[in-house]
């Protein structure tokens, strides 16, 4: 009983926080989608409910369908390149050889550094006029690209800085996970007279299988609420071309002088059900292996 | 002995093309701004100067404090409310951990606008927005679930055998708590402070939604501030973005092993 006890007075804190800076913002935030709000009343209170109307004036927005295609495009994209690159990158390094391990070490650079450094150096590399990608390009003979002021361009650009911080977190997950991989297994396959690449494509990667999908499922849920870099770029511009639930929805309750707190937080609401949709598959994944 | 080292050339290459941006940022903080525009850019700092860092050191200087008393307020929050209650969870209460482990990782997988959302919603109203103290408790959010959870499992591993020779000695939770489980589960804590710090130094979200006009402003806006000025002067901008990369860089080089640990345990970045 008395363990009991104080093992409460341990926990209590955590508990009494997770229902202050969690539980209550969640509510605040489904609260502020159901209700007619102005800045008078999102400061005072007293907004009158609406119930799904603010759902409504998102969902009929054209901007939607765009920030909703966004965001599974600039995910599915991110997630793949990701994972190609970090599995290549995980094959090369789990044999060891001299300086294997600082040189994986100095790969966790992009994940480790602040997203604004990150995005601020993107921006920099693909300004239009004095960026250096556009300067090899032009020496190798193509026509500069507007890489982040183009709407052809700004989801493509905010996609490549993107997997670029996340190749380090697969190659991690994937490295660790190659290497608890038997041993034998590889070694028998060699020795029945399979190739390199044979091996990886029939023993390797069918084994590595609890393991990609774990690494898939944790990017999914990361990279769907993605903010900071889309909106350091481009702030989802231009005219909504690289824009993302998450950055559309930012928009709309602290991207203009007028702020509209309902939708931006309907918006929102939408998002956390993507991302609980596709963490509760992350949970069952990780419990079954 | 010879593919080894074909292997090593190869990996310095891979390793270079992967880091070739922050050596780009690097090469800008030392461009001269009279050298920014020129075409086509020099691959090497053609004549360094250090005229960027100078600006950044008048005009920055207040943001990187402001950053720093925010990491490290979210790293005694965060400790503070996550390694008692880890105790609790790996050794009075094991059962508990289904429950709170499920609960944590959603928590985690919160995107980090909405809880921003959320948060300016109640600071709005509670007056309390634009305050250091404010964003430091925003930021802890980030921290917290993953502290929990790392901090769990490194106090579980703790022998049993440590725990009741101390209440044979007349120790009670607390005191088993302060002097054999904390320092028994050093590596974690050290490793939970580290994310915490550098989740927090880096924090845009919150800062840009909480703090955007307060009279103390993390470094994270100081930035945000340069580029959307407009400005011209990309080398400032560099400097302070290789200044603001120091501490992932010392996390790197010090701490690699946490690193390591920390990421494969399900590190968390918004």
């Amino acid at each position: 009983m008395r363990a009991r006890l104080a093992a409460w007075a341990f926990v209590v804190p955590l508990v009494v926080y997770l229902v202050v800076c969690y539980a209550y913002p969640l509510y605040t935030n489904i609260d502020l989608s159901l209700r007619e709000h102005t800045v008078r009343t999102f400061v005072y209170g007293g907004a009158p409910l609406a119930g799904f109307a603010n759902y409504a004036t998102v969902f009929a927005d054209p901007a939607f369908r765009t920030a909703l295609l966004n965001t599974v495009a600039f995910t599915v994209v991110s997630l793949v390149f990701q994972y190609t690159i970090g599995l290549a990158l995980a094959v090369f390094f789990a044999r060891a050889f001299p300086l294997s391990a600082t040189l994986r070490a100095l790969f966790l650079v992009p994940w480790l550094l602040p997203l604004i450094v990150s995005a601020s150096t993107w921006a920099w590399l693909l300004n239009s006029e004095s960026g250096l990608v556009n300067a090899v390009l032009g020496i190798v003979g193509a026509g500069p690209v507007n890489w982040l002021t183009s709407p052809s361009w700004s989801l493509v650009s905010v996609t490549i800085a993107n997997i670029w911080i996340g190749v380090p977190f697969n190659l991690v997950l994937l490295y660790s996970g190659l290497r608890n991989l038997p041993a034998e297994v590889n070694e028998a396959s060699a020795l029945d007279g399979a190739s390199g690449w044979q091996t990886f494509r029939y023993v390797t990667f069918p084994l590595l299988r609890p393991v990609s999908a774990i690494t898939l499922l944790l990017g999914l849920v990361y990279t769907i609420k993605v903010f900071d870099i889309i909106w350091i770029m481009t702030r989802g511009g231009p005219s909504g071309s690289s824009s993302t639930l998450a950055t559309w929805s930012y928009e709309l309750g602290f991207g203009s002088p007028l702020p509209r707190f309902g939708p931006s937080a309907a918006v929102g609401n939408v998002l956390i059900l993507m991302a609980l949709a596709a963490g509760l598959v992350y949970i069952r994944a990780q419990e079954r292996r | 002995m010879r593919t080894r080292y074909w292997r090593t050339a190869v990996g310095v290459l891979l390793t270079a093309v992967m880091l070739f941006p922050v050596y780009w940022m690097i090469v800008v903080s030392l461009t001269p701004a009279r050298d920014m525009r020129k075409s086509p850019p020099s691959l090497f700092p053609a004549s360094p100067t250090l005229e960027g860092y100078e600006r950044v050191l008048r005009e920055q200087l207040p943001y990187f404090g402001t950053s720093l008393l925010v990491a490290l307020g979210t790293v005694v929050l965060t400790l503070v409310l996550a390694a008692p209650a880890a105790y609790a969870l790996a050794k009075l209460w094991p059962a508990g951990r289904r429950v709170f482990g499920f609960v944590l990782l959603v928590a985690q997988m919160i995107p980090g606008i909405i809880m921003a959302l959320g948060f300016y919603g109640i600071y709005v109203r509670l007056g309390i927005t634009n305050t250091v103290w404010g964003l430091i408790l925003a930021d802890s959010t980030v921290a917290v679930p993953f502290a929990v959870l790392v901090l769990t499992s490194f106090m579980a591993s703790v022998p049993d055998e440590l725990l009741q020779a101390a209440r044979i000695d007349g120790a009670g939770p607390w005191r088993t708590f302060v002097s054999i489980v904390l320092p028994a589960s050093r590596n974690g804590v050290i490793t939970a402070a580290l994310f915490s710090f550098l989740w927090a130094w880096s924090d845009f979200v919150f800062a840009a939604t909480l703090d955007s006009g307060g009279p103390l402003q993390p470094l994270t806006l100081g930035i945000y501030r340069y580029i959307g000025n407009n400005n011209q002067e990309w080398n400032s901008i560099m400097a302070t973005a290789v200044i603001a990369s120091v501490p992932a860089t010392v996390l790197l080089v010090v701490a690699q092993r946490f690193v390591a640990a920390g990421l494969t345990s399900g590190a968390v970045k918004d």
